[in-house]
């Protein structure tokens, strides 16, 4: 290692300044799960508010805060942080890059989604969280009283800057930066999927932020975009909300596909069945994800014409969604199948998700959208698409890739039973809802009446919600077990197919001693089938150049969270010098020089070291 | 040719190095989600435009004939900043500062007239961000864009001081021509909204 590397650093700065992308996606993990935890206690509340009719647990106000946060949480700050943390721990090493396009932009990223985060929390300590549902439709959000719904705006604002952010780096990362040989057709299915979800990033969320800050004027300064009164039309949230929202859906889900994609085709030791066709159905599904808005907008009365176009649209992507369950069990057939709990997690989605993309088809039919909107069938349809896709997804992506994050194995009994609780647990929660939904039990009221044959489905989807907290429990368990005493893991545990497993786990700092000759798809396994113990180098060992640490982007988040805080308050001295921070930091970040350092080839290292 | 052109760099020194690469095509990408938050202000204005609330309308309010010379200074820095360009690519660098300086000072021209015009609607018509929908309408996307201006210029005066003194290199060249792929973008988004602000409220 170089002098530079054995300088000893303080951790906390270390991890405040840094810029590796391996750390970031650490930190993205880590927050990720922070929130994850949050949002699934909020959760639980609301299902012992819902255990008895005329229940009185929490009480109507708080359900309502309750109900907002939840899904502004698990959408925002719990599965965008959890993707992006696998992107930015994964992705490089399976491209063969030493580092992402932008190290200093990737951390300025993090920072303003955890400032967003936390911003977004500080509701519940300072008069009251948001309560306008996850949506904030207005007028119903510009008419809220108190700040709860300006803790929305503003967080999920400066936190949306910071996913633009990470999706420009990982677009260009992925063009750029790919090992020789790496073409687009031989990349991992988990950086296609990225790659799509960057792009879908890239192009919806401005219109998020203009819908969200069209509604912070209203709110704070008394504009009249939304107040029917004046003339305005509060359609037009609406419509800004689903541009950004419906894609969003395909944002959180393309990388879970990407992942199911790897881990099924690395369990079943068989190459992914229909390759260039998984790439072009994920790709096709996140184009027509644009086209679709409307059909969370059916009931508004947009007219005929534009219900059924939108309506033929949302169909159309069930077709390239099928094609992707298929080669999913195609690949799985006459494979030599074993079921470690990344597995198990990768097919216990293909049944769940298809029930989920089946009552999507039947939600995309207008006329009989009129009867599913607003009630529990709706809720049932994005809790299975949303958790077992998404969430399965990130479980079973953790338990495949923490060796090479943490270079350590998660234990795979406690591993089991997490699955098998919360496979159940997620079953028995949202299942019932379906037939709560057909029964007429509108979403988002915080009770019910008894007699209406309500009772019974309702107390079993709060035994199934206590379920998967016991499985979540038992998932923090297996993590502190494992941070404590975990069984180190070799630099390939799983006999994988792609980059990351030809490097030893943790990956070194620098990632790629000699950036690796790419031979074809599934690389790592072409070699080991080659009968070669390392990737074929396609460059001479030289000395590696590596960016600089910096505390800035930390400093630019916080100077974004005080001018956000303050200007809740309406207190325009202190939102003006959180701004000049920001300016600030950005002015040194242009006049200073960043040169990065090298570590040298003599401090590499052995080859034989590396390999094994 | 000039003396100041004889140094050596590759063709397109914006791009020869992979830092300036990633630049190049980030700040594309960058554009590209500008493109879609101005898309959405224009469809918000589109909604709106009529919105008037029993006030001032659009074809009482406007006078082409400022906002034609403000689309004049804007539309002559975008050719500045190209001579810049050109200047870039031909490793001119002093020539290259000096049309930059004329692209700002053309910009900062626009932004007055800018606040001029603000400042004549309110005074004048009471048309404020809160008087109707489509005030608060136009405000926000003519705001923003000259929000865009302002940080151009900002930002060139940066370039300017900190670069003076390094001359033309693979590390310099990336910075300038980031900013002139900036400014196109902003005076593309006034063309747009010199046709559908202005043009469509006189006469659509």
């Amino acid at each position: 290692m170089s002098a530079h590397a054995y300088k000893k650093k303080n951790p906390i700065w270390d991890w405040l300044t840094t810029v590796d992308h391996k750390k970031i996606g650490i930190l993205y993990l880590a927050s990720g799960a922070f929130f994850f935890l949050i949002g699934g206690l909020e959760a639980i509340l609301l299902r012992v508010q819902l255990l008895y009719p005329e229940f009185n647990f929490v009480g109507a106000e708080t359900f309502n805060q309750l109900l907002t946060m939840h899904g502004t949480t698990m959408i925002f700050l719990a599965a965008m942080p959890l993707i992006f943390g696998f992107m930015n721990a994964i992705i490089p090493l399976q491209i063969g890059a030493r580092d992402v396009a932008f190290p200093f932009l990737n951390s300025l990223g993090f920072w303003l989604f955890s400032a967003g985060g936390i911003l977004l929390n500080l509701g519940w300590f300072m008069g009251g969280a948001a309560d306008a549902g996850w949506t904030g439709y207005a007028p119903l959000s510009t008419t809220s009283p108190g700040n709860g719904v300006d803790f929305y705006v503003l967080g999920l604002q400066v936190s949306g800057i910071g996913t633009l952010i990470g999706g420009i780096n990982f677009l260009v990362t992925i063009i750029n930066m790919r090992a020789p040989g790496m073409t687009f057709m031989r990349m991992p299915l988990f950086t296609w999927s990225s790659f799509i979800t960057s792009g879908l990033i890239l192009f919806a969320f401005p219109a998020l932020t203009i819908g969200l800050a069209l509604l912070m004027f209203d709110r704070l300064f008394g504009t009249q975009f939304f107040a029917a009164e004046a003339g305005g039309n509060p359609i037009i949230y609406e419509h800004l909300f689903w541009i950004f929202g419906h894609p969003e859906v395909y944002i959180l889900v393309l990388p879970a596909f990407g992942m199911f994609s790897e881990i099924i085709a690395t369990f079943a030791r068989k190459r992914l069945f229909g390759y260039s066709a998984m790439v072009f159905a994920t790709a096709l599904i996140g184009f027509l994800g644009f086209m679709v808005w409307v059909h969370h907008m059916f009931t508004v009365g947009l007219g005929p014409i534009a219900n059924s176009i939108f309506a033929v649209a949302t169909m159309l992507i069930a077709v390239p969604t099928g094609v992707k369950i298929f080669n999913w069990l195609f690949t799985m057939w006459g494979g030599k199948v074993s079921f470690p709990t990344a597995n198990l997690f990768a097919v216990g989605f293909i049944p769940s998700f298809v029930l989920g993309g089946m009552t999507g088809v039947m939600l995309s039919v207008p006329p009989a959208d009129y009867q599913y909107h607003d009630s529990y069938f709706v809720v049932a349809h994005f809790h299975y698409v949303i958790v077992g896709g998404v969430v399965f997804g990130l479980f079973a992506g953790m338990y495949y890739w923490w060796p090479k994050i943490f270079g350590t194995v998660l234990n795979e009994v406690l591993g089991k039973l997490h699955f098998w609780l919360f496979f159940i647990g997620f079953h028995l929660t949202f299942f019932p809802m379906h037939f709560l939904g057909l029964m007429g039990m509108p979403r988002r009221v915080y009770t019910y009446l008894s007699g209406q044959s309500l009772d019974e489905a309702n107390f079993a989807a709060t035994i199934g919600a206590f379920l998967m907290g016991l499985a979540t429990i038992i998932m923090v368990w297996n993590i502190i077990q494992t941070a404590v005493k975990g069984k180190k893991a070799g630099n390939d545990p799983w006999d994988g197919r792609t980059l990351e497993w030809a490097i030893s786990s943790p990956a070194p700092e620098y990632n790629f001693a000699q950036t690796p000759l790419v031979r074809g798809l599934d690389a790592w396994w072409l070699e080991k089938r080659a009968g070669n113990k390392a990737m074929v180098p396609a460059e001479p060992l030289d000395d590696i150049h590596m960016p600089d640490a910096s505390i800035l982007p930390f400093l630019l988040s916080l100077g974004f969270f005080i001018a956000s805080l303050a200007a809740i308050f309406a207190n325009w001295a202190i939102a003006i010098g959180g701004l000049g921070v920001v300016a600030l930091a950005m002015i040194l970040r242009s006049v200073i020089d960043y040169h990065g350092y090298h570590i040298h080839k003599e401090d590499l290292p052995d080859e034989g070291g590396e390999g094994k | 040719m000039k003396p100041e052109s004889m140094n050596k760099l590759p063709a397109n020194p914006e791009r020869a190095t992979l830092e300036g690469k990633n630049k190049f095509l980030g700040f594309w990408f960058f554009l590209g989600g500008e493109t879609v938050l101005f898309a959405s202000l224009f469809g918000v204005y589109l909604g709106l435009r009529n919105a008037t609330n029993g006030g001032v309308t659009a074809s009482e309010m406007f006078e082409l004939p400022l906002v034609f010379i403000a689309t004049m200074l804007l539309l002559t820095s975008s050719l500045t900043s190209v001579f810049a360009t050109m200047a870039l690519k031909t490793n001119q660098f002093k020539r290259m500062i000096g049309w930059f300086v004329v692209t700002g000072l053309l910009g900062l021209a626009f932004l007055g007239l800018e606040i001029y015009e603000f400042t004549h609607y309110v005074h004048e018509y009471e048309h404020t961000i809160r008087s109707s929908a489509w005030g608060s309408a136009f405000y926000t996307l003519v705001g923003t864009h000259g929000a865009h201006v302002f940080v151009g210029i900002s930002w060139l005066t940066l370039l300017i001081i900190r670069n003076l003194k390094r001359g033309m290199d693979l590390y310099t060249a990336p910075k300038f021509y980031l900013f002139a792929l900036y400014w196109h973008f902003i005076d593309v988004v006034w063309i747009f909204i010199f046709t559908v602000v202005y043009l469509m409220g006189k006469v659509g």
